[in-house]
């Protein structure tokens, strides 16, 4: 079991999986999961910038999940995303593109000078997530409650070749009204898919308004518990707290799929987006993307 | 118009109910006709002995479209995914991702209508290598709208990369499901199942994945067909032998990618009157595709005339008399083609 060095201002440590055939993620470096996290809420912003609009509160408010995945938990190859030996990474959430874009440029999947593209004429990184676009985007998202299904048929198919691997499949909450989900959701357990790891962004709020006023999802641990997953509910902002639960979804000894929900605060880490209430798509005007990146800027050096 | 649910049928003192309701599953083969049993089940086990890729998924109707054969010959590649369509289509999606052949199947309405999101962007938009295998499509079931599969191909036709393969007889579906697999993406395969009638083997027919196949020639008519109503145009050249009309059919079995050379040129051939007959929607499937085709590119038979169900929900009960009703019996078209001629 890892230890929690890799936390805020401590040097990442090379990583011991106890599992055969796998390598270690992101070792050797010395940057922190905090350090990631503000990078990928700044390439966000950047790319927020290109294009003048985006979901960026979605990106700023998972961007910690983001860091705690990508440098943390997953397995992977920079090089070589399709290597057949990594963790799949499903962004269900096709909307989030955005803030998956960031955490692939900072993983290095990505080359950090395509950031400029984003959402233009022939870029690699359209606005809404689509496998056949982007290195490293392992499913096309646009359609809500799509992922949890598309992740229940790769986890089975990973225990067919009998590999080591696992599926995270990143959902929201709003997916949570879309009845595939729930179909998927009673399957992942029915086949004990225990190398499958959901991770919830419950950010509250959906197209047309707050998430509980939408449709009440709630008591959402139960529900999951009920339909037969290991479920844990962390603050997803809280970079400990995530690596926490992370580890124990991996670690779990249940031959049960795997629940990570992860409350999170929409725009993260700029307070004067935060503050905004209508905040699905929200609207950011030019001079304050400027702003925005300044506020960030401040935030991590204090 | 169907009469109010408040009024009682008349029925003549004595008669009986007339034909009963087909079961769920009617047989399609005339008394006495040649079947095979499961072709599709039975060529798909055989196929997955030398093919380990090879999985089928089914949404609680494994006996129902022949799955059950597979089932059983290799129960650890089987997948129950229960009752939920959507499942069963994202699911595929992720088994083609990691490398698998998988054969999703429920019943045509279902993948049609229900998870028609799940097949077009988990599927078709990467191209995925995922085969759909649907029982009871158009009108071969009497059970009703809920079942009836009467606008499948058109919702589909309009899928982009997705094949669509609309298959004849037994004889033609054991020669699909290897061109299926065969072939690098998403396929939507219209299945007959349980006691196929035996047809095209006596024509020395292949099937070829993409080709419009001369099933037999004639030079005052020719019909265009597809599906179970290829076997009924062969039904119908025969009776109309006794006219003295003489009738070619040109089986169609995959409705997209059209062929559309052999098409062009079997119409534009010998001015005969074109007729096409698809177990399906008049809107939609390969009827307004072959009149689109034969517009665009300015061949003009002597006329052309669609044999299909109507634009409606259709009726229920049994599935002889419906065919007759919806003008898809063999007499049924022997009697328009005459009135046509």
């Amino acid at each position: 079991m890892q230890s929690h060095q890799d936390m805020l201002g401590q040097q990442d440590m090379p990583v011991q999986k106890d599992m055969p055939g796998q390598q270690a993620p992101r070792a050797g470096t010395n940057v922190s999961l905090a350090d990631r996290a503000y990078r990928i809420r700044r390439h966000a912003l950047l790319m927020g910038e290109v294009q003048g609009q985006g979901y960026i509160a979605q990106a700023l408010g998972i961007s910690d999940v983001l860091a705690v995945s990508y440098f943390h938990a997953l397995t992977y190859r920079p090089e070589d995303p399709e290597w057949e030996g990594r963790d799949r990474f499903l962004l269900s959430i096709g909307h989030y593109a955005i803030a998956l874009y960031a955490a692939l440029i900072e993983a290095g999947i990505i080359p950090e000078d395509e950031l400029t593209s984003y959402g233009g004429d022939d870029s690699r990184l359209p606005m809404s997530a689509m496998a056949t676009y982007t290195p490293g985007m392992e499913i096309t998202g646009g359609s809500l409650g799509h992922g949890l299904g598309i992740a229940v048929g790769m986890a089975l198919g990973l225990k067919r070749k009998s590999s080591k691997s696992f599926i995270y499949n990143l959902f929201s909450d709003g997916e949570l009204d879309e009845g595939s989900t729930w179909e998927a959701a009673m399957s992942a357990s029915a086949f004990g898919l225990d190398n499958l790891i959901g991770l919830v962004d419950v950010n509250g709020m959906q197209a047309d308004g707050p998430s509980r006023g939408v449709l009440n999802f709630e008591p959402l641990a139960p529900k999951f518990e009920a339909f037969g997953w290991f479920v844990q509910r962390v603050d997803g902002n809280d970079l400990e707290a995530l690596v926490t639960a992370f580890d124990a979804a991996r670690n779990h000894p249940g031959r049960c799929p795997r629940l990570v929900i992860c409350d999170t605060q929409m725009a993260k880490g700029v307070p004067f987006l935060e503050a905004r209430e209508r905040n699905h798509f929200l609207r950011v005007e030019p001079a304050e993307w400027r702003e925005a990146l300044k506020v960030l800027d401040e935030g991590r050096m204090q | 118009m169907r009469r109010s649910k408040y009024e009682r049928p008349v029925r003549p003192e004595g008669a009986g109910a007339g034909l009963k309701t087909s079961a769920m599953i009617a047989s399609l083969a005339a008394p006495g006709q040649r079947t095979r049993s499961a072709p599709f089940g039975h060529a798909l086990a055989e196929l997955a002995r030398t093919r380990p890729d090879i999985v089928g998924l089914s949404a609680d109707l494994s006996k129902y479209t022949d799955l059950h054969i597979f089932a059983q010959a290799h129960p650890d590649r089987f997948y129950q995914m229960g009752m939920a369509e959507q499942l069963l289509m994202s699911a595929a999606a992720g088994l083609a991702r990691e490398g698998f052949v998988p054969f999703a199947t429920t019943y045509a309405v279902f993948a049609a209508r229900r998870a028609y999101d799940f097949i077009c962007l988990a599927i078709a938009e990467e191209n995925l290598n995922v085969k759909i295998a649907c029982a009871l499509p158009g009108l071969t079931t009497g059970y009703g709208p809920s079942h009836q599969a009467t606008e499948d191909v058109a919702i589909f036709r309009g899928m982009p990369n997705l094949t669509i393969i609309d298959a004849c007889d037994a004889h033609e579906i054991e020669q699909v499901v290897p061109a299926m697999v065969a072939h690098q993406g998403p396929v939507y395969l219209r299945l007959l199942r349980g006691n196929v009638p035996l047809v095209l083997d006596e024509y020395g027919y292949t099937f070829e994945m993409g080709k419009a196949k001369t099933i037999r020639d004639g030079r005052d008519v020719l019909i265009v067909s597809s599906g179970l109503m290829t076997m009924r145009a062969l039904e119908v050249a025969q009776a109309l032998e006794g006219d003295r009309v003489d009738v070619a059919v040109l089986h169609v079995p995959t409705l997209k990618p059209l062929d559309e050379a052999t098409i062009l040129r079997e119409a534009g051939r010998g001015g005969r009157l074109v007729v096409v007959a698809e177990n399906h929607s008049v809107i939609g499937g390969l009827g307004e595709a072959v009149a689109g085709l034969l517009l665009r590119s300015g061949t003009v038979p002597p006329a052309f005339r669609q044999i299909g169900l109507p634009d409606a929900f259709l009726d229920a009960g049994a599935l002889p008399t419906l065919h007759d009703r919806y003008g898809i019996s063999t007499e049924a078209m022997v009697r328009r083609i005459r009135e046509w001629l």
